[in-house]
């Protein structure tokens, strides 16, 4: 890459969908543009957000590591790689020690993938944020304010996606949903409802089941 | 050629007839190399002479660089390669001036052309020979350190890429072996060759020999050559090195074990005033050991490192904290102060050394290694070269020269570049190569292209319609890939790889022998894409892309794996993983190239005007320069008259007369119908890109638009309004120029002062301003030498942190010191207070205290004047220019250079370069010379109609685009726009101002945008061969 800023999520997301258990991205000093662009500000931007959805899969965020490194820091990328391995190596293999079972993870990382034109709107359009920081940017990632945009408009997204993904397979019990995804009935109950308004999914309800409509 | 013999010196000689060019350079090291470059480049025919068998001069033998660490050789190399490829430069090394006659304009050089017994033309360095040859023989290239044979290739990635036999060779002494004839398959090898001469006629000369690292064993006392755990620098730098003599460990000579303890000793022949001692300032040892702790700290983590030292001379850009870097690791002493060599161990062969430690008293100590610190010395044929080129030298035998034009030699027509002017470090040496260039181009103006030749590359075959054949080359890099990865299983594996249709590997793929084997391995098995598995593009990317265009083959069908940097270095103790890894770095880049696209750069028309920025001295004597070469120059000056700082400044150390000069300069200016001048004008935008930019200026109040091709940054500092020392509160506190100009002025007041202190490093050198301010100490020197002149009677104090009278300046120094100037050293823990008070007498004075070094006492100082070195800061509206320009600033708020060793006039913006204080504080003999080198610079793009485009720009499909506008958003360069199309408003790109930086592409959420050369595809495929084994 010529520069941070072309570092797309669906890099990040297709190596994980590879099978990679961790994502490295380096990028220049904050502030230290060879451009006159700043992309690795984008790029933090992205890697914040794409931490936060690897949370929301049930993935283990520390998965991806942003570091910013200059080329006359041969010894500083040294020490973040070994420490990045090392972390990856003490997590261990991707989804299996989240305890997120090989056909849920691809079901998740595909749901991902399928959704990143759409969150790249999302992020073009409510959260693009530019803070001198990284602090500030883990600040913002924290609020109430972001986790309010993200549940709202990509964090329901990508639960009903996955939803989908698993009736494309056959007709399921929320229970069942429940439990292949990793979250809470109550959740499912409340995304079904809302896939249902929206008439993506119909429920069967002589067997107590979900459909695709 | 039929050759004609005769007799020169009862020694047979052949001739050839005489050869015609512009301009010949004497030395290829950096500065040779890069006024070569420079003036090829703006149209002329050089010739590069180099009395060793290869170009590249000291800097070859260098590690690494300072302050940034970056590798010597593998930033050198590639530009030995471009010389090496340049139509309009001929290399001639193993060469020697014989002698120079005619005048500036018109000069006959005759060379003597060494017989290396090598026929260049068949050698293809395959070292074949080297490893037959019996005689074994101390290694020049590695410090006489290792051994080589007496047929060898200087170095590994020598330019050109032959064998030379030396006079060791036992065929030369006494006939008794002809093993390397026999089994030289070629017949490259020749003891019937005899030295060859030839003439050269040529308008201008550029001596650029450099200089001669300090032979230490002109003093006894460093028992250099008698203890054999004690180096010189010169030494420990090949030490350090990868391809030194043991691959890159650390060793002792006796007994190859590495040094844990190790010792520095400062100023070994500089600053000394005794016999076989030179009384200058080397002006590059203090940051040069800095390096070597650092480095000697990352091969050993452990190794503990004592530097002993007299000042710390960190005056050059991000100097201070490489020096702060270095004394912060651990393990890592300082001790100010002079150390001898005692003795060394009989049995461990240690070495002890002897010194005043601060707080133990006199001390000694032993070490496993001492290394000295050695100078730079003139080189060793300085007064033979003077005659030759009928030039004077100054009294420490480098040459003399203008002080205010330091590449004019005494004898016009002949200009002086690099170390050979005195000591300098790299990036001056690539300046005054510039500059000396600039000022040849002034001089050989009206013939500048009639010489020159445009590089020719075949016609361009079309492949995009075939399959893949992809060839991959695998390179050992001497050592540095070879020793951890096993390279002919790279190359076995690269072969089951889909598409792959040949693998070879290579002792050095970067050499121009190698280089042109890719080429005609490309022709002979047809391939259409290469994969070279080595080093980085960062530097050699340039070089592997031209060999595919030599070949015919579009040069975006290139992918570089970096299994040095990226595997080998860092891998050393796991070979079988690195293996593994190269593997796995191979197989992306082959998945990659397989997808890549044919792209053509395109020609940008060059306008050719220039505009400079700024009208000091700088920025006049730049634009002067460029004006000189036929180019109309726009030079603006916000003040309402031109001058900058040098308005300020009445003499130099060296009695110039600052104001006569600067007049006598803007004289020059206004008379110059080229050069068109406007003060009272301010920058209020500027756009476009190298070639064409459009700058709007506000010139009082009439607000106008110039295009112009390049453009110079050349605005200037400021000097620091200080708030320490009662400054502003009591008229008797100065700053530096202040006082300058009082005396200038003859203020009786000052001048009849019985006594005078002067504060050194105020406002810089603390945590605001984290850098040396560079001049301060000169500045000083130079005032207190005027008022000693003066007035011999005043007491004169300069309270100081360390006195960074680098080069010359350190004989003014003495002779300050020599005339009672009295230096008092402070901690910046222990700062000098300032008091309003009276004397014994009533009379009203400051009160100075400070706290002596020697005694760790007060002192007190009744000064009836208080003068500030005060700091040299950044303009106030630099950070305004570097937005308008798009150029970056460094942490100190200095301009940024593009590279500080080898750009360091270029901005990373092509086609805008910088000179003078805005870079950072320097005197004006060195602005002088960074004004000539911007001046260069320059040339080399104006004076082509043409300049180059990358072809990796955006691309819209615009059948998927849903003119959401995200892409425009993000492009800083505004290259994105709407355009009209049948489907509604389509987002479009104008490539010329699209730098391909990729950020359109990550915010599209169609994909309708794309990066040429990392699109989706591209990058996709080489993920997935990531962890895709089987592929």
């Amino acid at each position: 890459m010529m520069c941070s800023g072309r570092v797309d999520m669906s890099f990040i997301f297709r190596a994980f969908a590879k099978g990679n258990d961790g994502v490295f991205v380096g990028t220049c000093h904050l502030g230290d543009c060879h451009y006159v662009t700043h992309g690795n500000y984008d790029a933090l931007n992205m890697v914040m957000l794409s931490k936060k959805i690897l949370t929301h899969i049930g993935l283990n965020p520390e998965r991806i590591k942003i570091e910013h490194v200059s080329a006359g820091e041969g010894l500083r990328f040294a020490e973040a790689m070994n420490e990045f391995s090392q972390t990856v190596r003490n997590l261990g293999l991707l989804g299996q020690s989240e305890g997120i079972d090989q056909d849920a993870l691809k079901l998740k990382l595909q749901t991902v993938t399928e959704l990143i034109p759409y969150i790249r709107v999302v992020q073009n359009e409510r959260l693009k944020v530019r803070f001198e920081t990284v602090e500030k940017y883990e600040e913002f990632y924290a609020s109430k304010e972001f986790e309010k945009i993200f549940n709202e408009l990509i964090g329901d997204k990508l639960t009903q996606g996955q939803i989908i993904s698993l009736l494309r397979e056959k007709p399921l019990a929320p229970g069942e949903m429940a439990a292949n995804l990793g979250i809470t009935s109550s959740e499912v109950s409340r995304q079904i409802n809302s896939s249902a308004m929206q008439g993506l999914i119909k429920f069967e309800e002589n067997q107590k089941r979900v459909a695709l409509a | 050629m039929e050759k004609e013999i005769e007799s020169i010196g009862g020694k047979l000689v052949s001739c050839t007839d005489s050869d015609l060019g512009d301009v010949m350079i004497v030395g290829g090291g950096i500065s040779g190399i890069q006024g070569a470059l420079d003036l090829a480049t703006a149209g002329f025919k050089v010739y590069l002479v180099d009395k060793a068998p290869s170009i590249g001069g000291h800097m070859a033998q260098l590690d690494k660089t300072f302050p940034t660490n970056d590798c010597s050789m593998c930033i050198e190399s590639p530009k030995f390669v471009e010389c090496n490829r340049h139509p309009n430069i001929e290399i001639m090394t193993y060469t020697e001036v014989k002698d120079v006659e005619g005048e500036a304009g018109d000069f006959t050089v005759t060379l003597i052309k060494k017989p290396r017994y090598i026929d260049e033309t068949i050698c293809t360095g395959c070292t074949t020979c080297v490893e037959y040859c019996p005689v074994v023989y101390p290694d020049k290239f590695n410090q006489d350190i290792s051994n080589n044979k007496a047929i060898h290739i200087y170095f590994a990635q020598a330019v050109p890429l032959v064998t030379y036999i030396d006079e060791s060779c036992r065929y030369l002494k006494d006939k008794t072996c002809t093993v390397c004839q026999g089994v030289c398959k070629n017949g490259a090898i020749n003891f019937n060759q005899v030295p060859e001469k030839v003439e050269v006629k040529v308008g201008t000369i550029i001596l650029a020999p450099g200089f001669e690292p300090y032979d230490p064993k002109l003093r006894e006392e460093y028992r250099y050559g008698e203890f054999e755990n004690v180096v010189t620098s010169f030494d420990y730098e090949r030490l350090l090195c990868s391809t030194g003599p043991y691959e890159g460990e650390i060793l002792r000579a006796t007994d190859k074990k590495h040094p844990h303890k190790i010792a520095w000793i400062q100023c070994v022949g500089s600053r000394q005033v005794i016999p076989g001692g030179n009384s200058y300032c080397s002006a590059v040892c203090c940051t040069y050991a800095q390096k070597h702790v650092i480095l000697t700290k990352d091969h050993d983590a452990d190794a503990e490192c004592t530097i002993f030292h007299n000042d710390i001379r960190s005056y050059g850009k991000d100097f201070e904290r490489f020096y702060q870097r270095t004394e912060k690791l651990p393990g890592v002493r300082f001790i100010r102060g002079y150390a001898s060599i005692m003795k060394e161990d009989p049995v461990t062969k240690n070495v002890t050394l002897r010194y005043a430690s601060n707080d133990e008293g006199v001390k000694e100590e032993e070490f496993d290694m001492v290394v000295l610190s050695v100078g730079l010395t003139p080189p060793a044929d300085a007064q033979s070269l003077a005659d030759k080129f009928g030039i004077e030298l100054n009294g420490h035998g480098f040459c003399k020269t203008n002080p205010v034009n330091p590449m004019e030699s005494t004898r016009p027509g002949v200009f002086i570049s690099g170390a050979f002017q005195g000591p300098l470090d790299i990036p001056e040496s690539v300046v005054t190569a510039c500059g000396a260039g600039s000022q040849c181009g002034e001089m050989l103006n009206f013939r500048r292209g009639d010489l020159a030749k445009a590089r020719e590359y075949p016609v361009e075959r079309d492949v995009s319609q075939e399959e893949p054949r992809i060839g991959v080359f695998v390179c050992h890099c001497g050592a540095n890939i070879g020793r951890i990865v096993n390279v002919p299983s790279a190359v076995d594996y690269a072969l089951t790889l889909p598409n792959v249709v040949h693998s070879e590997d290579n002792l050095f793929i970067c050499s121009t022998d190698a280089a042109k084997h890719i080429t005609s391995s490309i022709i002979e098995k047809g391939l259409n894409r290469v994969v070279v598995a080595a080093c980085t593009p960062r530097t050699h990317e340039p070089l592997f892309r031209d060999t595919l265009r030599e070949a015919g083959i579009n040069q975006y069908y290139f992918e570089f794996a970096n299994i040095r940097e990226h595997c080998s270095w860092v891998h050393s103790k796991e070979q079988e993983s690195a293996t593994q890894k190269a593997k796995d770095l191979i197989r992306m880049a082959v998945a990659r190239v397989s997808h890549l696209e044919p792209l053509q750069e395109f020609d940008l028309p060059v306008n050719k005007a220039a505009l400079v920025v700024g009208g000091g001295v700088a920025g006049m004597t730049s634009a002067l320069s460029i004006a000189k070469q036929g180019h109309h120059v726009y030079l603006l000056e916000k003040e309402k008259e031109l001058g900058g700082t040098a308005r300020k400044l009445y003499y130099t150390l060296e009695g110039l007369d600052v104001q006569s000069y600067l007049n006598e300069l803007i004289q020059k200016v206004y008379i110059n119908p080229y050069v068109h001048v406007k003060t009272d004008t301010k920058v209020i935008d500027a756009s476009g890109y190298i070639g064409n930019f459009v700058t709007k200026i506000d010139s009082r109040g009439i607000v106008s638009e110039i295009k112009h091709g390049a453009t110079v940054i050349a605005t200037g500092a400021e000097v620091y309004k200080p708030i320490e020392y009662l400054y502003g509160k009591d008229d008797r506190v100065l700053t530096h120029l202040e006082l300058e100009e009082q005396i200038a002025k003859e203020d009786e007041k000052l001048l009849n002062s019985e006594s005078l202190v002067m504060i050194q490093c105020v406002g810089c050198r603390n945590e605001d301003r984290n850098y040396c301010s560079r001049i301060c100490c000169s500045e000083s020197i130079k005032n207190a030498l005027k008022l000693k002149e003066i007035n011999p009677e005043m007491d004169i104090y300069i309270l100081f942190r360390d006195i960074r009278t680098y080069g010359y300046k350190e004989d003014y120094y003495r002779e300050a010191a020599d005339k009672d100037v009295r230096f008092i050293r402070y901690e910046p823990e222990d700062l000098p207070e300032v008091e309003d008070g009276e004397n014994d007498d009533g009379k009203s004075v400051l009160k100075v205290t400070v706290t002596d070094p020697i005694l760790g006492e007060k002192l007190e100082i009744d000064a009836d004047a208080v003068v500030l070195a005060a700091a040299v800061v950044p303009t106030e509206d630099s950070k305004d220019v570097a937005a308008l320009f798009k150029v970056s600033l460094s942490p100190d708020g200095f301009y940024s250079e593009a590279h500080v060793k080898l750009r360091p006039v270029d901005f990373a913006a092509d086609g805008v370069y910088l000179c003078g204080i805005a870079h950072y504080p320097k005197l004006l003999s060195e602005t002088i010379s960074q004004a000539y080198g911007a001046a260069g610079r320059v040339l080399t793009l104006l004076s082509n109609d043409t300049v180059v485009a990358s072809g990796s720009v955006a691309g819209v499909d615009e059948s998927i685009c849903i003119s959401c506008g995200a892409c425009i958003a993000a492009c800083a360069y505004g290259a994105i726009s709407f355009h009209e199309t049948p489907h509604g408003k389509k987002a479009t790109v104008n490539s010329v101002l699209c730098k391909g930086d990729g950020l359109c592409n990550a915010k599209c959420p169609t994909g309708a945008i794309s990066l040429k050369h990392y699109t989706f595809e591209q990058v996709y495929s080489q993920i997935d061969a990531a962890t895709n084994e089987a592929l």
